[in-house]
């Protein structure tokens, strides 16, 4: 069986590498997007809000399947092609980036509108207030939820199969129908469950960070 | 001299403030008193540029002046507020030397040597490392103070400063507003604790609601 288990594992850590690129991609591009779409929900300018607005019912609104395929095989139509892989990236921080403005906006508003007055009164300006104020608080406040969609990415990104990636769990699958034996998709399990322990650990680690101040 | 000539100030239709004139005097200390509702806090509000006002005019020193536009004044007018508004995620040197360091651009090394003699000043000495919620109440308003003054204002204002400190510190919080006087600093007090402004005023201006 060891045997066996050496002979499909470098196919499954090829899959897994997949899998942890649309991860980390997704992941540094749709917090930083996440908190700006969050900051334009809660503008002034009431256009800008809607649009906003539209945008997250549409991605909020819709299975994140239905997204891969129509920006793979539907944008196209429109003349924007886009590779498996770019594709797959696109669709994916645009999902999470919905999910992330919501978290944020919360965040946002959970902030004592004092703190801006303080600092306003300290002559600091919009952007050293948020940088330096309220961001901070912000991501103390979010760090449970942007955890939770973050174990929830790692086991989304398996969805990026209906466009022909090959990440972890279709490496399982390939194995699973060709050898007919479960122990490939078993190792998948027990690789999705280490890489979400890891991420559980780092998120552990940054919530402790934040917990030096109330 | 801060004088404030004909300030009108409405909320929704409601007139918080009618023609109201006052004059700060330099070095001096200016308590605001009146019932609850009265505007005290609006005025105070409206002085530090929080509140744009409606009509009337500021004069600063004999030249017309803009709180709210706060972008391009210098240094004029700090604020102490009721629940003093410190930055939780700053440790209290940093709560002092933030606004110093990105807006009159001193050096960290400047901003923190002067933050050390208002930290020593105003008894917080050993207290830099902490953050805001490991402090009790008297200190975090002595930060907030520390906080204001590191900004070099012309003018200090505080919002009820007895109001959210146990009875027995309302002696300190005189000590230190008498203690700034003596320092030719100018001061703002808004209180609703007529004894408390007896005893620090040196000019009492008295906010009445106005009936609709």
């Amino acid at each position: 069986m060891l045997h066996y288990v050496s002979q499909i594992l470098p196919s499954l850590l090829s899959g897994a590498w997949m899998t942890i690129k649309i991860f980390f991609w997704t992941l540094i591009a749709s917090i930083p997007l996440g908190i700006l779409a969050s900051l334009g929900l809660t503008s002034k300018i009431a256009p800008l809000r809607w649009i906003l607005k539209f945008y997250v019912w549409l991605m909020r609104g819709t299975p994140l399947l239905l997204q891969l395929i129509f920006v793979f095989y539907g944008l196209p139509i429109i003349g924007i092609i886009f590779q498996r892989y770019d594709a797959a990236l696109f669709a994916f921080i645009l999902n999470y980036t919905a999910y992330f403005a919501e978290i944020f906006r919360g965040g946002f508003q959970a902030i004592d509108p004092g703190q801006y007055e303080s600092a306003r009164v300290l002559r600091l300006t919009r952007g050293q207030t948020l940088r330096k104020i309220v961001i901070p608080q912000v991501i103390k406040i979010v760090v449970p939820s942007i955890g939770n969609e973050t174990i929830n990415l790692i086991k989304d990104s398996s969805l990026v199969y209906v466009i022909g990636l090959g990440d972890l769990l279709r490496a399982g699958n390939v194995a699973t129908a060709r050898d007919v034996t479960l122990l490939p998709l078993v190792l998948v399990g027990i690789i999705y469950l280490l890489m979400t322990a890891i991420a559980t650990y780092v998120l552990r680690k940054v919530e402790q960070h934040y917990r030096a101040w109330r | 001299m801060l004088e404030l000539k004909k300030i009108k100030k409405q909320f929704n239709g409601r007139t918080i403030l009618n023609n109201f004139d006052m004059q700060v005097q330099d070095n001096q200390i200016t308590t605001i008193v009146g019932p609850s509702g009265a505007g005290k806090t609006t005025l105070l509000r409206c002085i530090s540029g929080l509140e744009k006002i409606d009509s009337g005019s500021f004069v600063l020193d004999g030249k017309p002046f803009d709180p709210a536009n706060n972008r391009d004044n210098d240094n004029v007018i700090g604020v102490v507020f009721q629940d003093f508004q410190l930055f939780p995620n700053l440790t209290v040197l940093d709560n002092i030397t933030l606004a110093p360091q990105l807006v009159l651009k001193q050096s960290k090394s400047e901003a923190e040597k002067r933050a050390q003699e208002l930290i020593d000043q105003l008894n917080l000495t050993g207290k830099e490392g902490l953050y805001p919620y490991q402090l009790s109440g008297g200190q975090k308003q002595r930060l907030a103070i520390v906080r204001a003054l590191a900004m070099n204002p012309k003018i200090l204002c505080y919002d009820e400063p007895t109001s959210a400190l146990d009875p027995d510190l309302r002696q300190t919080v005189e000590d230190i507003i008498l203690g700034l006087k003596k320092q030719n600093m100018t001061q703002i007090v808004v209180t609703h604790d007529m004894e408390f402004a007896k005893n620090i005023a040196d000019q009492l201006v008295r906010v009445e609601p106005i009936k609709a």
